[in-house]
């Protein structure tokens, strides 16, 4: 039975996904009844696992498909990680997705590719081999190209266009990697210290800027970010889900298991490709913020912030050092909770007030109080104003540069808070300190105590986000805490605290 | 019961049958679809539980005098492809073929079925034959089956496509012939067993091979001999379409494998088999982009045909020769037949997918599919399905089969297959989402459907895109029926 | 000196050879479907001459059943192509592939 589970969590959006596509499209109720449930018992299933792997359980579950291709599941605490992160804002998101798309066309197709996003992500999340990771990988691809073109207006298509070339083309490059590397040593498990003893240098950095390059451009990577702006025409859930769970966090996962089981930590730093990843990272997190400032459609300007910091996580991979790893995975469910909050009330914002640009903000803070306060608790956690989660991981990386030696990261990190304290705060001076234009509300018709706050469903999602991001760095401390699960991580699988 | 006989009597009988039935020859579908289904399952079970070749040699007579049906693994699962695939294919054309029908010619309802068995029957011949001049004959019953077809309905255009295509067939079949002839003068047998035993690397056999290579080549419609297929494939009728591109054009590859590996094993030599992968290659890129620049959807799914036939070419090289078994030789084998098998489902799924869209739309200019996503999702469902296997993309068989020979490729130090596979595969993605790019576009001017389509008929290509998709998730076991009565040396690459 | 057998042969070969030259360069569709059976006729002769050599005198049994089996097959092929033939001239007054020397293949942009 407990052989089972990694199965088991698969199932749970897998049905989900397969019934709905059969679902007719007045089936409001059902759908979204059966959405709930799968969120519900992934969710279940995900904290039974957490503990039983904290105490040190190992679940496996192989399937053969050809000679040297077996597909593997397997739950260690780093694949916790990340399943945890996806079922928590899985749930959210369906909450989300189902009060913002309401009663709109085409919810059995949209719900359908959702559920089937989440069973892809998982499973990259599961994944205990290169070639089992790449399957899911490419299914997510796929799966989430429906929920970008969702709206199917021209820029939809144009986005979806975009996002396909990139992702195809960067599939491509990582199968060859994979493929290349197994052709050598053989079919390629993730364990701890790497398989790739005995293998020609040479042919390791070659492979290693094939998988990272293929995987960069899912964690948009600079110059490989171009979709993901782009792809911010999607509704709201799906950016939610693109930028927090789903696609951007898949490639920086792989480039996680890239560096740490694939290659290990030693032989990516013994081979030196460990700073010019980290070269590229810290580029990318600069220019990133550097686009983000200048952007003033909020839904880009938070695009142009995904990139800069989905990039933390491949930093910390880079520098190698305990904390710096420890931030960089702390960092990829951080960056995750701050982000889709971020999104959640930019959705509702569009949603409720037509607001979507940066000028129109003006009084919202008055107009929807609860959303612009989870709004804004997230902004200040990516900043990295203390005590909210994001402060966590800034701190683990510097720490962790000084331990590896490189100052100039410090300058890098710094340089970044600096500017994505440039491109939010206005955000939120322009929201909670400026009138709102034209008298759209003035003061009297405030009368309400929520003014004019969008539905529960688009609220609440944004409010437990924030809520969580803000525990996860007041309650860092605790064992089941992000950082307190990513030091076990580091601590226990690889032995470097 | 001897199921290689039925196997091959079974749809002749039906389409002797069928002829004199004339318009009611739609009913004896309901026995023949059936039966000959069961039939090639049995074959299947037969070969398995037997785990060697089941030899069956008619009226008793055993070669070299008397002519010999043989079933191995390769041969049983294809008779069961196709016996998928045409039961699939004959369920959608119930509806399509079946008189009175106002729009169409009588004459196609009545010719349709006696068609379809007789192709059937002839594809049936054609992997079961144990000689090569029961083969010429099971390919040409295939030419004179298949080419009707394609000028069914009787409009003016399909004429010319189908008489291009009748004389490259002719073209073909007569070099092969002639390469009988030679090879019968040279050894006096045509057994394909016996053969293999006694023919030698000699002028003699070269020419032969080399003539034979040629003419099956031209009934594959390998680039640069490919310009019967477009147009014969396109302006056919949905349901020949899809067994015309799916399972036809996979008979001559069948052949020259068989001839390749177990006929002339000897003759062999690695640099024709590069030549072929070369072609094979040259296929893949310019099928894959003249498929891209097409404006109807049925021609750039029947360029997409040229184009994966490609793939299957590459398995020449990649086997490392059919005479020394190589530690990798197994990968390319169980690569090439699966893509084969595989592309066989996708590309039906995506021709009865084509067939469903043309019907209810009224034209099928890709330009002009807006919103399609919406008045057929199952349809449109079905092509993506199908799409994925011909991108070659998991979960899928084409993305199995493209696993196989990349990683064959690799290992067998020759890289540079690789390469095509893979710019191939995002060519596919390409010339995929141009049509499902803006089916899934918005209500901004939807398309008018002419008349609905019943889910019955949308469920059929979704089944067999189904299937396509699942290939990729079956564990070993096709590939264990793959090897039976193949030499066992070969089979140690498996590990 | 030149036996019976190797002149047929030596015949056969120059038939396939002027059939094959008449299929390729020929453009109405009649002569080629004539060209076609002139290669045909070549093969037969030399699965005639095939015989000959095997069982000198009696002839070898199998490549006249050989022969047989392709007349019939020629046959029919050849009947069928001239009743497409006819229905293309029927249908466009055409009596060759296309207009213009393929490619591009015709069917391409008016077909419905």
């Amino acid at each position: 039975m407990t052989a089972l589970l990694p199965l088991l969590i698969l199932l749970t959006s897998l049905v989900p996904a397969v019934v709905i596509f059969f679902l007719p499209e007045r089936a409001w109720r059902m759908r979204s009844a059966i959405n709930l449930a799968g969120a519900g018992a992934k969710l279940g299933l995900v904290m039974y696992m957490l503990d039983r792997v904290a105490a040190g359980a190992l679940y496996e579950f192989g399937f053969p498909l050809v000679a040297g291709l077996d597909l593997l599941l397997r739950v260690d605490a780093l694949a916790l990680l990340f399943v945890t992160l996806s079922a928590f804002l899985w749930l959210l998101t369906t909450i989300f997705a189902i009060a913002y798309l309401g009663h709109g066309p085409n919810q059995s197709r949209f719900f359908g590719f959702f559920s089937l996003c989440v069973f892809a992500t998982t499973g990259i999340a599961l994944s205990g081999s290169l070639i089992t990771f790449f399957v899911f990988y490419e299914l997510l691809t796929l799966s989430t190209w429906p929920l970008v073109v969702h709206r199917g207006d021209a820029p939809s298509l144009a986005a979806g266009r975009l996002y396909l070339a990139y992702t195809l083309g960067g599939s491509a490059a990582l199968l060859l990697g994979i493929l290349w590397l197994e052709g050598l040593v053989g079919p390629i498990e993730f364990t701890v210290h790497g398989s790739l003893a005995g293998v020609d240098p040479g042919t390791l950095r070659v492979c290693f800027l094939l998988l990272v390059g293929g995987l960069g451009v899912k964690a948009a990577l600079v110059p490989l970010h171009a979709w993901l702006p782009t792809a911010m025409v999607a509704p709201a859930p799906v950016s939610a889900l693109l930028h927090a769970v789903a696609v951007v966090k898949a490639g920086a996962f792989g480039i996680l298991r890239v560096v740490f089981d694939v290659y290990g930590i030693g032989l990516v730093q013994g081979l030196g490709l460990g700073l010019p990843l980290a070269v590229a990272a810290s580029a990318t997190i600069l220019y990133g913020s550097l686009r983000a400032l200048a952007q003033s459609d909020i839904k880009r300007r938070l695009a142009f912030s995904t990139v800069s910091q989905v990039s933390y996580i491949a930093l910390g991979a880079a520098l190698a050092g305990p904390a710096a790893v420890v931030g960089g995975l702390v960092h990829l469910v951080h960056q995750g909770l701050m982000k889709i909050t971020l999104f959640f009330c930019a959705g509702a914002l569009a949603e409720t007030l037509h607001i979507h640009r940066v000028e129109e903000l003006d009084g919202a803070g008055r107009r929807m109080p609860l959303t612009m306060l989870a709004f804004s608790v997230a902004a200040l956690g990516m900043i990295g104003v203390p005590p909210v989660a994001g402060f966590i991981s800034k701190w683990y990386l510097g720490t962790g540069a000084l331990q590896a030696g490189q100052v100039w990261v410090i300058f890098v990190l710094a340089g970044s808070s600096l500017l994505n304290a440039a491109y939010f705060l206005p955000l939120l001076y322009r929201a909670w300190f400026l009138p709102a234009a034209g008298g759209a509300a003035g003061p009297d018709r405030a009368a309400a105590p929520l003014g004019e706050e969008a539905e529960w469903g688009l609220v609440l999602p944004p409010l437990v986000t924030a809520a969580a991001a803000l525990g996860a760095g007041l309650f860092a401390a605790v064992a089941f805490s992000p950082l307190g699960w990513a030091r076990l991580i580091v601590a226990r699988d690889y032995g470097l605290w | 019961m001897p199921w290689v006989v039925m196997a091959v009597a079974l749809p002749f009988a039906g389409m002797l049958l069928a002829l004199p039935l004339g318009r009611h020859a739609h009913r004896l579908a309901w026995a023949v679809l059936p039966s000959g289904l069961a039939v090639s399952v049995l074959l299947v079970v037969q070969v398995w539980r037997g785990g060697e070749t089941v030899a069956y040699a008619i009226g008793g007579f055993a070669p070299p005098l008397g002519i010999a049906l043989r079933a191995d693994g390769l041969s049983a699962l294809l008779v069961l492809t196709t016996a998928l695939v045409v039961c699939a294919t004959g369920l959608f054309a119930l509806a399509e073929f079946r008189p009175p029908s106002a729009e169409r010619e009588a004459r196609a309802s009545v010719l349709f079925w006696p068609l379809l068995f007789a192709l059937w029957g002839a594809l049936n011949a054609a992997f079961l034959g144990g000689d090569l001049f029961n083969l010429y004959v099971a390919l040409e019953l295939l030419t004179l089956a298949a080419v009707p077809l394609v000028s069914l309905e009787g409009k003016p255009e399909t004429f010319a496509a189908a008489l291009r295509y009748l004389l490259f067939a002719l073209l073909g079949s007569v070099l092969y012939l002639v390469g009988v002839a030679l090879l019968y003068g040279a050894y006096g047998t045509l057994d394909i067993a016996l053969l293999a035993g006694a023919a030698r690397s000699e002028p003699a056999a070269w020419a032969a091979g080399a003539l034979m290579t040629a003419g099956l080549l031209a009934k594959t419609a390998l680039f640069p001999l490919h310009l019967w297929l477009p147009p014969a494939h396109a302006g056919a009728p949905a349901a020949a379409s899809a067994v015309l591109s799916g399972l036809v054009v996979k008979a001559s590859f069948y052949l020259l494998v068989r001839l390749w590996f177990d006929a002339l094993p000897a003759v062999a030599h690695p640099e024709a088999a590069t030549l072929l992968a070369a072609l094979g290659t040259a296929a893949i890129l310019f099928g894959s982009v003249l498929a891209l620049r097409q404006e109807r959807l049925k021609l750039a799914v029947a360029y997409s045909t040229m184009a994966q036939l490609g793939y299957l070419f590459l398995m020449f090289p990649l086997t490392g020769g059919p005479t020394e078994a190589q530690p990798w030789s197994a990968g390319a084998w169980n690569g090439g037949i699966l893509h084969a098998i595989s592309h066989a489902f996708a590309k039906s799924a995506m021709f009865l997918a084509a067939g469903l869209i043309l019907e209810a739309v009224g034209h099928d200019r890709i330009a002009g599919l807006g919103g399609i996503g919406r008045a057929l999702p199952m349809t449109v469902f079905a092509f993506g399905l199908a799409g994925l296997s011909l991108m070659g993309l998991p979960p899928s068989g084409g993305f199995i089969a493209k696993w196989l020979l990349v990683t064959t490729a690799l290992a067998s130090g020759q890289w540079w297959w690789a390469v095509p596979m893979l710019a191939g595969g995002l060519l596919a993605a390409g010339y995929v989402f141009r049509v499902l790019n803006p089916a899934l576009a918005g209500a901004d001017e939807p398309v008018a459907l002419r008349r609905p389509v019943p889910r019955r008929r949308q469920a059929i290509p979704l089944v067999l895109a189904l299937l396509s998709v699942l290939l990729g998730l079956l564990p070993l076991g096709p590939y264990r029926l793959l090897w039976v009565g193949r030499p066992t040396a070969a089979e140690e690459g498996l590990g | 000196m030149t036996d019976a057998a190797t002149l047929y042969g030596l015949c056969g070969a120059a038939l396939v050879g002027i059939g094959l030259y008449g299929l390729i360069v020929q453009a109405p569709l009649l002569r080629k479907i004539l060209a076609f059976n002139l290669i045909g006729s070549g093969v037969f002769l030399l699965l005639g001459a095939i015989a000959e050599r095997a069982a000198p005198g009696r002839g070898d049994p199998v490549p006249h059943a050989l022969i047989i089996t392709g007349i019939v097959v020629a046959l029919s092929a050849t009947a069928l192509a001239v009743a497409l033939l006819l229905r293309l001239a029927g249908a466009t007054g055409r009596s060759t592939l296309s207009p213009e020397p393929p490619p591009p293949a015709p069917g391409e942009r008016n077909g419905g």
